[in-house]
């Protein structure tokens, strides 16, 4: 299968060289050919399994339960100011 | 000693014979003499250790013994710790100090529990061998020249080793059960939402779970009692699981009454004759016991692997994409703009094995693929689980390899990641159907050790302990250990 492993790199926000492009674009191609063995299956009316339980999400009362930890939460980030993330520019 | 068992330990430090301390020095010591032969630790702090030994013993001199008082417990790098760092043995993580402890390790800690470092493991535990770390190959005891499984691989080492009489892993494809087959030691996998995910970094959602690796089934039952129960901070613990006397599961010495199921699709061409003539020998003994072996069939065995290598690697790169250089982790030098840094950041962060993986679940959900592949896996996940719950009704509990090979070469699967993934194919199918299982030692082939697979229905983790108690009660195998590393001599 021939896939344009840069494109889908992007689409997951990975910058390949294009050495890692050369070696990982037939690799995900087997991967993916491999994979192709489930259209051998009959699924016609079988519902998809997304949680192995099929179990309801719990609900909890609507109350605050964690405290302000700001302070931790932010000294490993990789760079911080005043409190706020700091990124490069993205409105000129 | 250093080879004995958690509940060993345990009556001797309940017994006043020995203290916390002491037993914390003895895995210290052999830690610094043997882990640069195995490379199975890549965090520990031997200071902070004896404070929590001796904090124990402190305890023990006030208090009635916690369950797990003073038992030295190595922790997966994929746990958050808030005392040292959290690497996932990535890149990515560089600097990473998690902010809290993860649920299950607040559990063990109020257990009394001592830990002791962090193992090694494949990178964001993608992998079956313990090669794609960022730290460095880890290595079997039996044989250092080959790979102890993953992605577990260093908590399976330590404790084959006898560097830490148990570790805890987690499980997404086979990652506690394959690893504790190669090192010749017991490995448990909870059923899903049986044990907390809160705090464990995240790989496959719906298939992730830990479990404990111990040198016995009675030591893996009394970790998983510890650590398991409902957490209210994770969605996916389920909060009316059925509570089991996890211990009295263990007086188990016979299987009268006990129907086995043996699954044809796991008694195939192309497993090691080694490996398959050992399980079988396995059965026999079981039949000896008092069971019943009954030929069952699990026919969408064969799409296990496919449906796997859909499911989990899309969640994985949903899971992944929170490394982004922005609230934690390593950001790449001088970005040019904001996609840059993004970009750059992954690219350099992550090994290859963690890519293959993103970009395989990025094209499985991108848009025009996504009924072909993701929905597809999961409509196969159902036939999957299907297959166990008719099963179920034949009999008590499925019997397989854990492996269909021995420890391997390290490099000998590395530059196929296909082959590679193959290696899971006994384990998978039941973390796609939510199963417990349970990996004991069976056998030696050219002195390496061959797992024993149990498989349970849904919350029966009793039926798999009650059934591995009596075939270790019955055996020798879990009390073999590796000439290299025993207590007078070994290789350093």
């Amino acid at each position: 299968m021939d896939i344009d492993v840069k494109k889908v790199a992007m689409l997951a926000r990975i910058r390949l060289t294009d050495s890692e492009a050369d070696e990982l674009g037939p690799q995900l191609g087997g991967i993916l050919g491999y994979i192709e063995k489930l259209s051998e299956v009959n699924t016609e009316g079988v519902a998809p399994t997304a949680h192995p339980h099929d179990a309801a999400m719990p609900l909890r009362a609507n109350v605050v339960t964690n405290s302000n930890r700001r302070d931790a939460l932010q000294a490993i980030a990789p760079r911080v100011e005043s409190g706020l993330y700091v990124v490069p520019k993205v409105i000129e | 000693m250093p080879f004995s068992s958690l509940s060993e330990i345990k009556a001797r430090l309940d017994a006043g014979e020995t203290t916390a301390v002491e037993i914390a020095q003895l895995y210290l010591d052999r830690i610094a003499t043997h882990n640069e032969a195995l490379n199975a630790f890549v965090h520990l702090d031997a200071d902070h250790v004896l404070a929590q030994a001796q904090a124990s013993d402190a305890y023990r001199a006030k208090h009635a013994p916690r369950p797990l008082e003073g038992l030295p417990i190595a922790v997966k790098d994929i746990f958050c710790t808030q005392d040292g760092p959290t690497r996932c043995c990535s890149n990515i993580l560089d600097g990473f100090n998690a902010p809290y402890d993860a649920h299950v390790i607040t559990r063990l800690k109020e257990a009394g529990a001592v830990l002791v470092g962090k193992t090694n493991m494949d990178e964001f535990a993608m992998g079956s061998s313990t090669e794609t770390s960022a730290f460095g190959v880890c290595r079997n005891p039996w044989d250092v020249s080959r790979i102890p499984g993953g992605s577990s691989g260093g908590s399976a080492s330590a404790v084959a080793a006898a560097l830490t009489p148990a570790a805890l892993g987690t499980d997404t494809g086979g990652s506690i059960r394959q690893p504790a087959a190669l090192c010749g030691i017991t490995g448990l996998k909870p059923t899903y939402g049986r044990v907390s995910r809160r705090g464990i970094i995240a790989f496959a959602s719906s298939l992730d779970q830990a479990g404990p690796m111990t040198r016995s089934v009675r030591d893996a039952a009394m970790v998983t009692a510890a650590m398991s129960g409902h957490d209210s901070g994770d969605a996916t613990s389920v909060s009316d699981a059925p509570e089991l006397d996890w211990l009295a599961a263990c007086d188990k010495t016979d299987m009268k009454g006990l129907r086995i199921g043996k699954p044809k699709e796991y008694f195939v061409d192309g497993m090691d004759a080694g490996v398959r003539a050992s399980v079988e020998a396995a059965l026999k003994q079981c039949e000896a016991l008092g069971a019943e072996i009954v030929d069952i069939s699990l026919p969408h065995t064969e799409y296990a692997v496919a449906t796997y290598y859909v499911i989990a690697p899309s969640e994985a790169s949903a899971n992944l994409s929170r490394y982004d250089g922005v609230r934690f982790g390593r950001r790449c030098d001088e970005p040019e703009d904001l996609l840059d840094m993004y970009t750059r950041s992954r690219d350099e962060g992550f090994g290859s094995e963690v890519k293959r993986r993103i970009l395989t679940g990025a094209f499985a959900l991108s848009s025009g693929y996504y009924d072909a592949y993701y929905l597809k896996a999961q409509q196969v996940r159902t036939l999957i689980q299907q297959d166990f719950l008719q099963a179920f009704e034949q009999v008590d509990v499925i019997a397989t390899p854990t492996s269909p090979v021995t420890a391997f070469a390290v490099g000998e699967k590395t530059d196929d990641p296909l082959t590679m993934y193959l290696a899971d194919i006994f384990t998978l199918a039941l973390n796609l159907a939510g199963l417990p299982g349970l990996s004991q030692p069976c056998g030696m082939v050219d002195g390496l050790p061959v797992g024993l697979q149990w498989i349970a229905p849904a919350w029966r983790e009793d039926v798999l302990l009650g059934a591995a108690s009596a075939y270790e009660s019955a055996t020798e195998w879990s009390s073999q250990t590796p000439q290299a590393f025993a207590a007078n001599g070994g290789e350093s």
